[in-house]
């Protein structure tokens, strides 16, 4: 085996075999579903305990009012957590003084002067306990959806009027490319594909850079680099340890995508519904749609939003439009080439320090490059071909995890190629002035380099 | 036959001149000494030897053609500053860096059973480097020194941090590895050790060499004809009867003895000396100094610093 080979194993095997490593690896998609899941699931738990609260609703006078001349009753339903009790026989002040005496967690003042408010209005509601957001919007939205219908009754409109007056409209996007065929749109998915593996271009590389530099950085604080830069040459250290490092970050993906994949089609086994279920599914909306006299848009097989297995099956359809493995190609080309562009960047960086505190000063310049790109891309997947997302996935800086947002779309070739070139020069030139770098850097000990000193290095003849 | 030469080796950092055309001839089968005060530029030259560093200017020489990167498994090196993966198992480590210096796998095992056998550390092989002590470490970066037999074996104040023990064991090892062919250059403040072992030096001060040749040789050149004589009673008066043609440096009494340190005059030799005492008193002892290396060191580098 040749040297740079050796080093690139050492690098390999003493990082796979941590147990860390081996933990990340096997419940890594465990704990990024876990990581999916788990705010839904705290947002569900949220509302466990009932929240009662109490409605007053008073004359001009200030006075309680008798069911039978309330307008506010029942305008606020419940919930399965939140009741509301109409009171009756108390006026506000009264109530507000039974502050001991009941366990309401609020009482909410609704005035009768209130259902001919203007525009905008402002209603009191005491509270024990603060109301959450979603209770404070539940609260607002029913009242102004009351007042908003009662303004139309008292201008005589027509109770069924009302009810067909307000129409929801969504797009329906159909790629024109492929008319007449109509081919189910994949938007909302291509969006969340591209977002997911742009995010994980900017983690790894992160986290494996941040490796290569602390690898760097033990070799030089336990001094053995002398030793090994007597056998090998410092370039074939750095380039193996970046080669090691980056197989490391290989293989935990490609564990990553076996068991992603066999946990889909896992579940896939459980949720996809079986064909009794899709047929019934595909008529029930159609005959829906039949009946709507505003239905224009020529039907097509979308997402049902009726259940969850309905939504699993439509992604699962969906995925067949986009090119998975052109996707997990691009993937990792775009790694490899990010991480050893920023791989380089890091191992001079550790080369160049005594101590984890002295590597916080060179690490602005690579880490804003890399914050900038994540935010790119994410406007990206919003809008993968405007101008700001085509000229930050040129940028080889940011291209990796730019471009990753824009791959699941069907973008020009010629756009992926030049900015697959770009970044391969890039990358040539950052290792070989890294390269510079590290070999001054290495066996420079207790001194605080300042960038003018980098330059130098790299200007050192070899 | 030099095994190595370094001619007219130039290297000049940002701010300072570290080496000023130094030339270092290495006889084969020799133990060659570079000597010199703190930052006179050893540790930059040993590198340089080693093709970490690259010259300005000069030309390196190995076995009378020029130095190649391929030549470098045929060097052992073992730096001021050493160190271990800590976190490696002590084998593990001792076979990858033998097979950095390009041994086989195979190679580098047996020849690590044998020295790990006679260093008696076979029990440490599984350890982690972190769990052993310094003395402990220290064998082990000595044995991945010299694991794959070089010709050529450098080493940067090796003496630095060990024991005593470890010290002699070292000093009888590096005895050794001559015996048995390789050539040895090693830089040190410790001139005990220069006199133990060297047979030829280089003096570097302030990027300069300022002394180089034989070690006896040298020695012999700054003898200055001073003979020291021991008596069983005192000789004063009779030394002092010989009109000042013999004087007296410097005496001392250990026990019954006294012993004399005697300076004898330009024109005259020991045995002129012994001569004039011989018939008046009686001599136990009797030999000429050589100066330590020490000595020599101090003066020449004080010498230097004068100019």
């Amino acid at each position: 085996m040749n040297k740079t080979g050796l080093i690139i194993s050492r690098e390999y095997l003493t990082r796979v075999r941590k147990k860390s490593f081996i933990i990340i690896t096997i419940l890594g998609p465990l704990l990024f579903a876990a990581f999916l899941i788990l705010p839904t699931w705290i947002a569900q738990m949220e509302d466990q305990s009932i929240t009662r609260i109490a409605v007053v609703e008073t004359s001009a006078y200030g006075d309680p009012l008798p069911d039978s001349l309330q307008f506010f009753r029942g305008v606020i339903p419940d919930r399965e957590n939140l009741k509301f009790d109409y009171l009756t026989s108390m006026g506000l002040e009264e109530m507000l003084k039974t502050y001991e005496a009941t366990d309401y967690d609020g009482i909410l003042y609704l005035p009768q002067s209130l259902i001919s408010a203007g525009n905008r209005t402002v209603v009191e509601f005491y509270y024990r306990k603060l109301p959450s957001v979603s209770v404070e919007s539940y609260i607002s939205g029913s009242l102004e959806n009351y007042l908003f219908n009662n303004k139309l009754v008292v201008q005589n409109v027509p109770a069924s009027l009302i009810q067909s007056l307000e129409t929801n409209v969504s797009l329906n996007r159909i790629n024109w490319e492929n008319w007449p065929e109509m081919v189910e749109d994949a938007t909302d998915l291509k969006r969340g594909l591209g977002f997911v593996v742009g995010l994980l271009i900017y983690f790894f590389i992160f986290f494996f850079g941040a490796q290569i530099m602390r690898g760097v950085l033990e070799e030089k604080t336990s001094r053995i680099v002398e030793v090994i830069v007597s056998s090998v040459t410092p370039f074939q250290l750095m380039l193996g340890k970046i080669i090691g490092i980056g197989l490391t970050g290989l293989t935990q993906f490609l564990v990553w995508l076996i068991l992603t994949f066999g946990i889909t089609a896992v579940a896939q086994q459980f949720i996809m519904p079986n064909p009794a279920d899709v047929t019934t599914e595909q008529i029930a909306p159609t005959s829906i749609m039949e009946d709507n006299a505003l239905q224009q848009v020529p039907e097509h097989p979308g997402i049902s939003n009726n259940s969850a297995s309905g939504m699993m099956s439509g992604i699962f359809r969906q995925l067949g439009q986009i090119n998975i493995a052109y996707v997990i190609i691009a993937f990792v080309f775009y790694f490899l080439g990010g991480y050893l562009l920023y791989g380089s960047l890091f191992a001079a960086i550790g080369a160049a320090s005594d101590n984890d505190t002295d590597t916080q000063q060179f690490m602005l310049p690579i880490t804003i490059p890399l914050i900038l790109g994540m935010f790119v891309m994410i406007n990206a997947s919003m809008n993968p071909s405007s101008q700001l997302a085509i000229i930050f996935s040129m940028i080889p800086f940011t291209s990796p995890i730019v471009m990753m947002a824009r791959i699941p779309f069907d973008i020009p070739f010629i756009e992926v190629l030049v900015s697959a070139v770009i970044l391969i020069l890039t990358f040539m030139g950052t290792t070989w002035m890294a390269g510079k770098i590290y070999r001054t850097g290495i066996l420079m000990y207790g001194k605080k380099v300042t960038y003018g000193e980098l330059w130098k290095w790299i200007r050192y003849k070899a | 036959m030099y095994l190595f030469s370094a001619r007219d080796i130039v290297k000049r950092f940002s701010n300072h001149l570290a080496l000023d055309k130094v030339t270092v001839n290495v006889p084969e089968g020799s133990v060659y000494g570079l000597l010199g005060p703190n930052g006179a530029g050893k540790t930059t030259l040993l590198r340089i030897i080693n093709m970490i560093t690259a010259p300005d200017t000069g030309s390196l020489y190995y076995s009378g053609r020029p130095l190649r990167q391929a030549d470098i498994v045929e060097i052992g090196y073992l730096p001021e500053e050493r160190g271990l993966y800590k976190k490696m198992k002590v084998g593990e480590q001792a076979l990858y860096l033998a097979q950095l210096k390009g041994m086989s796998k195979s190679d580098a095992m047996k020849r690590l059973k044998y020295w790990f056998e006679k260093f008696e550390i076979q029990a440490w092989w599984d350890k982690k480097v972190e769990e052993l002590s310094k003395g402990m470490q220290q064998k082990v970066q000595f044995v991945t020194t010299i694991i794959h037999n070089p010709r050529l074996l450098i080493f940067d104040e090796p003496f630095s941090g060990f024991d005593p023990i470890n010290t002699r064991l070292l000093k009888k090892e590096i005895l050794e590895l001559r015996k048995n062919g390789a050539t040895i250059i090693f830089s040190t403040h410790d001139m005990g050790s220069v006199e133990e072992l060297c047979d030829y030096i280089t003096l570097i001060d302030r990027s300069k060499t300022i002394l180089e040749g034989d070690i006896h040789e040298i020695r012999h050149s700054y003898k200055s004809n001073i003979y020291e004589l021991g008596f069983n009673t005192d000789p004063l008066g009779v030394i002092n009867k010989q009109n000042g043609n013999f004087e007296i440096v410097e005496r001392h009494t250990a026990g019954t003895t006294q012993y004399v340190k005697i300076r004898v005059k330009a024109g005259f030799t020991g045995n002129d000396l012994l001569k004039k005492i011989v018939p008046e008193i009686e001599i136990t002892s009797f030999n000429e100094v050589i100066p330590r290396m020490n000595e020599i060191f101090i003066k020449v580098v004080e010498a230097q610093n004068k100019k």
